[in-house]
C-alpha cells in the first residue's frame, strides 16, 4: 500500500528543496564583506615553496580569483581571467580545495594568468571570505577593502559589466 | 506586423490546447463520442497555430528586424543566415517556442499513427499531451514573450553566443527536445492507461515505439552534443558532468530503463505498474532537466538566479504535472495485476536488474547534480561536486550493467537453466576476460588491471551479442528488424565502452610553445608548427595555425585551429575551433594556444586513441533504435 505512494512523496521532497533552492539567489545576496578589509589568510604557494599573506594585497588594485581544477565554469571563465591580466590587471589565484598537482596541471594546460597562486587545500581561509563555491572573483582595492564580487564566472556579459563598472570606479577615485 | 501575427498565433495555439486538454477527457470520462473526436481536429489546429508563431519568429530573424527584443539580443547584420534560423533556439525564449512546436508535433503525429487505437484512448493521449502544451504556451506568454517588442529599435544586433555558432551545436538542440518531448508520447500513454483503469499489455505494445524513437532522437542529441563539446572548447574532452550536461543525461538512463522494461511488459505481461512508473520518470527527468537548465543551474554550483520569476512558473508546472501523475499511479496502480509468471533465472530478471542498474545510476547523477542544491538549501555552504564522484560511480555501475548485458539477451523468458547458460558464456566470458587483460601489456607493456578490465567488458559484450545473433539466425528463419537494433545497439554499447576506456587510459596531452619551423613528437606522431595567419569569417577574425603532422617522416595531416574573434560581442571572448585529424584508430587534435612573443605560439596538442569509437557507438544505438522501430509488427497494428 505504502510503496504506491513513495514516488510521490519523494517527489513532494523534491519540490520543497527546489522551492527552498528558489529563494536562495546567491546573486542577490551580495557578501557582507563588501565595503570591509580583506580577511587575513596566509597560504602556501601553490607553485614553489613559501607563504603568501593576505597583507600584500595592499598597495595596488587586485582581483582575487577564486577556481578550481574541478570546476567547469572557472574553464569557461579562464579565458577572461587571463585577458584581464594581459590588460595590466593584477589577479591573485585563490585555489579551492584541489589537488596540488591537479591545480598545476589545469595552469600548465589552460595558460597562468595569476600573478601569485595559492593554494586552499581545505578551504578554510574560504569560510573566511564567504566562498560559496567556485568560481568566484572578489575585488580588493588599493586600501585592501573588498570593493566588489562576482558569483559565478566572469565571462558572464552581466558579471563582466558589472565588474568592469567598479573597477572603472575605484581607479578612478584612486588616480 | 509579422511579430504581432506571431504573438496571436501564440495566443490562439494557447487556446486550442485548453480546448485539447479539456474536452476530449471530460468526453472520454462521459463517453460522448462528440467530445471524444475533436481530440485530433484540436491537435492538428493547434499545430498550425504554433508553426505560424515559429515561423513569425524565424522571418523576424531572417529579416533582422531588430526590433524584437529577442531578435536583436541574439543576432546581428553580419551573422549568416544559417545561424540566423538556428538563432531561433539560441536561448531561452525561443528554445521554448521550439519546445512547444515538437510537441505539437509529436502530438500530431500521434493522432495520425495511432488511428487503431480506441477512441477513448486516444481521446485521453492527445489530451494530456494538450495539457502539457497548454502549460508550455502560458509559460512563454507570462514569463517569456518571444515577441517582445523595443522601441526604439536598436541599428543592430547583439550577435548570438560565439559558442552557438557551430553546425554540432546548431542542431544538437532540436535532437535534444525531439528526444525530450518524445517522453512525452509514453508519460501520455501511461497516464491516459490510468485514467481508463485498464492496464493491459495494449498501452505497452502502443507506446513502445515512440518511446524508442525518443530515445533515438535522445541518444543522438548527446551524442552531438558531446562531439561538438569536444571539436570547439579546445579542451579535449567529450563530457564534463556538468549540470546541463546531466540534466540531458538523467532522461536518458530512464529512457533506457523504459525501453527494456517495456520489452518485458509488452511481451510477458510483468512489470506492468513498474513500466507505468518509468514512463511518468523518464518524463519527469525530461521536464527537470528543462528546469534545471531554464531557470540558470547552468553553471555549476550557483544555481537558480537568472529569473527567478521563471524557475518559480516551471515548479508549479512540475507540481502540476508530476505530482498530479505520481498522485493518479498511487491511487491507481493498486488494481493493476501482473499476469506473466517467471522464475528468478529468466530474461525477466536480467531486465528488472538492469532497472535497478540504470536507476541507480540516475540516482546517482541525481545526487551528484542536486547535492550542492540539498547543502544549500539547508544552509551548510554551498559546494560543487566534482568529475572524481561521477567517474568513481559510472565505474562501479557499468561493471554489473556490462556482465549483465551479456548475458541477459542470452536468456530465455520466462525461466532458463543457469547450467546451460553458464555452459555458453564460460568460454566467452574467459576469453574476452583473459584476452582483455592482455591488451593493455601488448599495447604499452605494461598491466593496468582497471584498463584491461574495460577492455574485457568491450569485448564481453560484442561477443555475447554477436553469438545471440548466430544463434538467431541458425534457429530460425526469420530475422525481424527489431531484433536487428538490439543486436546493433548492444554493439554500439560494447564500442562505446572500448572508446572510453582507450581515450581515458592512452589519451596524451601537451602544450608546448613553438616557434614557427619547430617541431614537436607526441605519441610517435611530429607535429611541426608553419605559422600562423589571419583570416576573415563572415562574422568573426581569426588567427588560423598551421601544424603538418608527420609519421616517420611520411608527411599525413594538416592541421589548421583557429582562434576566434566575433564581431558584436561586448567583451571580445575569443573562441578556439580546435583542427583534429580523425581515423578509427586515433585523433590528432590541435588548439592554439596564447600568442607568446612575437612569433611563438602555446598550442596544445592531443593524441587520442580510438575516441571516434564513442560517438560511433552512440550512432550505433541511434540506428539500432530506428531499425527497431522499423520493424513490420508496429505497422501491421496500426492499419
Amino acid at each position: 500500500m505504502m510503496q504506491r505512494f513513495m514516488p510521490l512523496i519523494i517527489f513532494g521532497l523534491l519540490v520543497v528543496l527546489l522551492a527552498v533552492g528558489l529563494t536562495m539567489d546567491p546573486r542577490l545576496v551580495p557578501s557582507p564583506l563588501i565595503g570591509k578589509p580583506a580577511p587575513a589568510f596566509e597560504l602556501p604557494l601553490l607553485n614553489g615553496e613559501g607563504v603568501f599573506n593576505s597583507e600584500e594585497l595592499k598597495g595596488k588594485i587586485t582581483l582575487l580569483n577564486v577556481w578550481a581544477s574541478w570546476c567547469y565554469a572557472c574553464r569557461q571563465e579562464h579565458e577572461v581571467v587571463k585577458q584581464l591580466a594581459r590588460s595590466g590587471m593584477n589577479i591573485v589565484g585563490f585555489n579551492y580545495k584541489d589537488k596540488k598537482q591537479d591545480a598545476q596541471q589545469w595552469l600548465a594546460q589552460l595558460g597562468n594568468p595569476y600573478q601569485v597562486v595559492v593554494a586552499d587545500e581545505d578551504g578554510r581561509a574560504a569560510i573566511d571570505w564567504g566562498v560559496y563555491g567556485a568560481p568566484e572573483t572578489f575585488l580588493i582595492d588599493k586600501d585592501g577593502i573588498i570593493r566588489h564580487k562576482v558569483i559565478g564566472p566572469v565571462s558572464d556579459q552581466k558579471n563582466f559589466d558589472d565588474l568592469m563598472a567598479v573597477v572603472k570606479e575605484i581607479s578612478g577615485d584612486n588616480l | 506586423m509579422i511579430p504581432e501575427i506571431g504573438l496571436f498565433a501564440l495566443i490562439i495555439a494557447f487556446g486550442i490546447a485548453i480546448v485539447q486538454g479539456v474536452v476530449p477527457l471530460v468526453g472520454a470520462a462521459r463517453n460522448d463520442a462528440t467530445m471524444i473526436s475533436l481530440a485530433r481536429p484540436a491537435a492538428w489546429a493547434q499545430l498550425l497555430f504554433v508553426s505560424i508563431a515559429y515561423a513569425a519568429l524565424t522571418h523576424a530573424f531572417v529579416v533582422h528586424d531588430f526590433s524584437v527584443l529577442y531578435v536583436s539580443r541574439h543576432s546581428n547584420l553580419v551573422q549568416p543566415l544559417m545561424y540566423r534560423i538556428s538563432g531561433v533556439w539560441g536561448s531561452h525564449e525561443g528554445s521554448m517556442l521550439l519546445w512547444a512546436l515538437i510537441l505539437s508535433i509529436w502530438t500530431t503525429a500521434v493522432a495520425i499513427y495511432s488511428r487503431g487505437l480506441p477512441a477513448a484512448l486516444m481521446a485521453r493521449v492527445l489530451a494530456v499531451m494538450g495539457l502539457i502544451s497548454v502549460g508550455f504556451y502560458a509559460f512563454m506568454l507570462w514569463t517569456s514573450n518571444p515577441f517582445e517588442r523595443i522601441f526604439p529599435a536598436p541599428a543592430d544586433g547583439n550577435a548570438l553566443n560565439p559558442l552557438l555558432q557551430d553546425p554540432g551545436l546548431a542542431f544538437h538542440p532540436p535532437m535534444l527536445y525531439m528526444g525530450y518531448v518524445g517522453f512525452s508520447v509514453a508519460f501520455a500513454f501511461a497516464v491516459a492507461a490510468l485514467l481508463g483503469g485498464k492496464l493491459d499489455a495494449t498501452w505497452a505494445r502502443w507506446s513502445r515505439p515512440w518511446t524508442t524513437v525518443a530515445w533515438s532522437f535522445l541518444t543522438f542529441g548527446i551524442a552531438l552534443g558531446s562531439w561538438w563539446a569536444y571539436n570547439e572548447l579546445g579542451w579535449g574532452g567529450w563530457w564534463f558532468w556538468d549540470p546541463v550536461e546531466n540534466a540531458s543525461f538523467m532522461p536518458w538512463l530512464v529512457g533506457t530503463a523504459l525501453i527494456h522494461s517495456l520489452a518485458s511488459t509488452e511481451k510477458r505481461g510483468v512489470f506492468k505498474s513498474w513500466t507505468v512508473l518509468l514512463a511518468i520518470l523518464a518524463f519527469s527527468m525530461s521536464l527537470l532537466g528543462t528546469f534545471i537548465v531554464r531557470s540558470g543551474v547552468l553553471v555549476s554550483v550557483h544555481a537558480f538566479a537568472t529569473d527567478p520569476s521563471r524557475g518559480v512558473f516551471i515548479l508549479i508546472f512540475l507540481c502540476i504535472v508530476i505530482g498530479s501523475s505520481l498522485a493518479l499511479y498511487a491511487w491507481r496502480s493498486g488494481s493493476v495485476v501482473s499476469t506473466g509468471r517467471f522464475t528468478w533465472f529468466s530474461r525477466e530478471t536480467a531486465l528488472l536488474l538492469n532497472n535497478v542498474i540504470l536507476l541507480t545510476a540516475t540516482t546517482a547523477v541525481f545526487v551528484g547534480t542536486m547535492y550542492p542544491l540539498v547543502v544549500d538549501a539547508l544552509g551548510i555552504g554551498k559546494i560543487s561536486v566534482g568529475r572524481p564522484y561521477f567517474d568513481t560511480m559510472f565505474a562501479l555501475v557499468s561493471m554489473p550493467l556490462i556482465l549483465l548485458l551479456g548475458i541477459g539477451p542470452a536468456m530465455r523468458w520466462k525461466s532458463d537453466n543457469s547450467q546451460r547458460i553458464i555452459k555458453s558464456l564460460a568460454i566467452i566470458f574467459a576469453a574476452s576476460l583473459s584476452v582483455g587483460i592482455m591488451l593493455p601489456f601488448v599495447i604499452d607493456g605494461v598491466f593496468n588491471i582497471a584498463t584491461g578490465l574495460g577492455l574485457a567488458g568491450a569485448l564481453w559484450i560484442a561477443i555475447t551479442t554477436l553469438q545471440s545473433l548466430y544463434h538467431r539466425i541458425k534457429t530460425s528463419s526469420r530475422l525481424p528488424l527489431s531484433f536487428l537494433g538490439m543486436i546493433l545497439a548492444h554493439l554500439g554499447m560494447a564500442m562505446f565502452v572500448a572508446g572510453v576506456t582507450m581515450v581515458m587510459t592512452y589519451h596524451q596531452e601537451k602544450d608546448v610553445r613553438l616557434e614557427p619551423g619547430a617541431t614537436y613528437e607526441l605519441s610517435g606522431y611530429e607535429f611541426k608548427f608553419i605559422g600562423v595567419k589571419n583570416v576573415d569569417g563572415p562574422n568573426y577574425t581569426a588567427q588560423e595555425g598551421h601544424l603538418e603532422v608527420r609519421d616517420q617522416g611520411e608527411k599525413i595531416a594538416d592541421l589548421y585551429p583557429q582562434k576566434r574573434a566575433y564581431s558584436g560581442m561586448g567583451s571580445p571572448m575569443p573562441m578556439t575551433e580546435a583542427s583534429v585529424d580523425t581515423n578509427m584508430v586515433r585523433d590528432l587534435y590541435a588548439a592554439m594556444g596564447e600568442q607568446l612573443g612575437d612569433t611563438a605560439w602555446s598550442l596544445r596538442l592531443y593524441y587520442k586513441p580510438m575516441i571516434s569509437w564513442i560517438w560511433l557507438g552512440c550512432l550505433f544505438m541511434t540506428v539500432g533504435g530506428v531499425l527497431a522501430v522499423s520493424d513490420r509488427r508496429y505497422r501491421q497494428k496500426r492499419s
